[in-house]
């Protein structure tokens, strides 16, 4: 018996790792209950030192390009190319704090203004096996994350908690092949269920031959699914095929386009409204600009413009400027394109006085400042729409930066 | 360079002794294998098509020369990649199991320090370690997904040259006797 066992102790000793790693794999399966001491273990054990190597990673990369790089400048270019480096570096960084501020302000302004509530996650890891779009984020039961969650950023849906550890959440993508959710489109509320493809897209499925979406729409969201609450993008339609009994419809997700560096796991759900159909989609919000500054003339208010009063109110820059140029040449008597090169030209420097509208205050500043941003909505040109813009589920953001001064320069659209 | 006398089959285990690895190396390098997994995809997504877990497994496997050995390295491995990623524990374990067995068996026969025979060595585990994964996940899991041979065979190509490539290196941390 002895020399039996020894002649095929190998083959025998495999049989039982086999046999057990079956029956554990088994009573996953058909319990559906996970063995999460093992993991546990791994994850807890894994998830500090990938934090580690991020803080170290993130240290060495500031470290070369704030210091060495700088310090190498000054050694090569002296005094003046070390002042060129300094504002060279200061621009960086302020425009990497720009874009830090402006990640975090679009996360923070989602977080704060979406009626769910969420928590920001920062992703550290992505999960073993070259096939499986799945990855790690620094949040976990701590953190009052549970399994099933979805998670999102402002752009769109990323994928929902597949499994929860104290300090970490495994998540999984919306591009992973098992992922799915339930979607409706944008124009015609068509609802499909949005599926992984594995790869970088997604598709949906279960979406009748009769039922009309075209490439370019969007589609959010429905709740259906009881775990990403109704109204979030999920991503625009790339191509759509005829099918049978189902059309193919390829997605391209919103969520991920832009890669993963944070993201937020919505704790409570609260289902919002589908946009409009009209509105041009999550991708290009527009924002409703205020009116500029107005400049009326008292004695001919429509003077030098071509529309009016109400075209003067509401001109370009370059409006205003020719406007301005036409009082400083009536006011001497000039008149442009008509004198010969070499001519005496108008003082461009003459200040006209302009009457100041009752009340010291512009109404058009007024109302520039007071002129809401509009996120989603058709785009309309300010002071021209007979109606209030509507209000829709995107608020500007908390603590965005303040508009310029309306009596300095055209208010822009706020940065996305 | 002289591997072996050019001779690719070894008549007995005496031709080929067995290599020797400290500890800590048997523990650090299937570590950071693994970790190097989870951490680099995220800055370079083509990376996680390498099976690093996959290369150090069967390195060991096939240096060692000891089934038991190769096997219960193979499993250690697979279930803490299983560990850490989405799928039932034992889908990789299982598989690199197997892999690992089969390594350590391939060693005893074959003189495994020739870069040919590595190359070919690291191709064939790739693609079997795929197949039995996808075996498993059809059969076991029932999922219905399709094994992509094409996409299968050109990343065999690439890990079984980064497996030279890394053989290379490990062949370094032997224990010289």
């Amino acid at each position: 018996m002895d020399t039996l066992l020894n002649r095929y102790r190998n083959i025998t000793v495999l049989l039982l790792v086999i046999f057990a790693q079956l029956v554990l794999l088994a009573y996953q399966v058909k319990n559906e209950r996970d063995v999460r001491i093992i993991r546990m273990w791994a994850v807890t054990a894994v998830t500090p030192v990938a934090r580690s190597i991020e803080f170290v990673r993130d240290g060495v990369t500031n470290f070369t390009g704030s210091y060495l790089f700088l310090k190498d400048a000054h050694e090569e270019n002296g005094r003046m190319h070390k002042e060129l480096s300094r504002l060279k570096l200061e621009n960086q960084y302020l425009k990497n704090e720009l874009a830090t501020a402006d990640r975090a302000q679009a996360l923070s302004a989602l977080q704060a203004h979406t009626p769910s509530r969420m928590a920001a996650a920062r992703v550290v890891g992505t999960a073993t096996g070259g096939n499986s779009k799945a990855v790690f984020v620094d949040r976990g039961t701590v953190a009052g994350v549970e399994k099933g969650m979805a998670v999102v950023t402002p752009d769109g849906i990323v994928g929902k908690v597949l499994a929860v550890y104290p300090t970490a959440s495994l998540v999984l993508l919306v591009t992973d092949s098992v992922f799915a959710a339930g979607v409706v489109s944008q124009k015609n509320h068509v609802r499909g269920v949005l599926k992984g493809s594995g790869y970088g897209n997604c598709r949906v499925d279960y979406v009748p031959p009769e039922e009309k979406v075209e490439v370019g729409e969007w589609f959010y969201t429905s709740g259906d699914d009881r775990i990403f609450p109704k109204g979030m993008p999920a991503g625009k339609i790339t191509a759509v095929r005829p099918g049978s009994p189902f059309q193919e419809i390829l997605v391209d997700p919103s969520g991920t386009e832009k890669g993963l560096e944070e993201v937020l796991i919505v704790l409570q759900a609260v289902h919002q409204e589908i946009p409009d159909g009209k509105s041009t989609g999550a991708d290009a919000p527009v924002y409703l600009a205020p009116p500029p500054p107005a400049a009326p003339d008292a004695e001919n208010p429509s003077a030098g413009s071509p529309t009016g009063p109400a075209a003067t109110a509401t001109g370009t820059e370059a409006d205003r400027l020719r406007e301005r140029y036409k009082e400083i040449g009536d006011a001497q008597h000039h008149r442009f394109g008509e004198g010969v090169p070499g001519s005496k030209p108008p003082d461009f420097n003459l200040k006209v006085e302009r009457p100041t509208p009752p009340g010291g205050t512009n109404p058009a500043a007024q109302t520039a400042n007071s002129a809401p941003p509009v996120a989603g909505g058709p785009t309309t040109r300010a002071g021209t729409s007979p109606t209030p813009p509507p209000r829709t589920s995107v608020a500007p953001p908390a603590g965005a930066r303040p508009a310029p001064p309306a009596s300095t320069q055209p208010a822009a659209a706020p940065r996305q | 360079m002289n591997y072996s006398d050019n001779r690719l089959l070894i008549g007995s285990r005496r031709e080929s002794p067995i290599s020797r690895f400290r500890a800590w190396i048997l523990f650090v390098v299937p570590l950071a294998a693994i970790l190097f997994q989870v951490y680099m995809p995220l800055f370079f997504t083509f990376l996680a098509y390498l099976e690093l877990p996959l290369i150090v497994t069967v390195y060991f496997a096939l240096v060692r020369r000891s089934p038991i050995g190769g096997l219960t390295i193979g499993a250690l491995v697979g279930l803490a990649q299983d560990s850490l990623s989405k799928n039932p524990l034992g889908m990789f374990g299982i598989t690199k199991t197997l892999v690992g067995y089969i390594a350590a068996s391939i060693g005893m026969s074959l003189d495994v320090e020739h870069p040919l025979i590595r190359l070919l060595l690291g191709f064939f585990f790739y693609v079997l370690h795929q197949f039995v994964f996808w075996l498993l996940t059809r059969g076991l899991l029932g999922q219905q997904v399709s094994f992509q041979t094409q996409r299968t065979l050109v990343l065999g190509v690439l890990n079984a040259v980064v497996a030279v490539t890394l053989f290379h290196f490990l062949d370094k941390l032997k224990v010289r006797a």
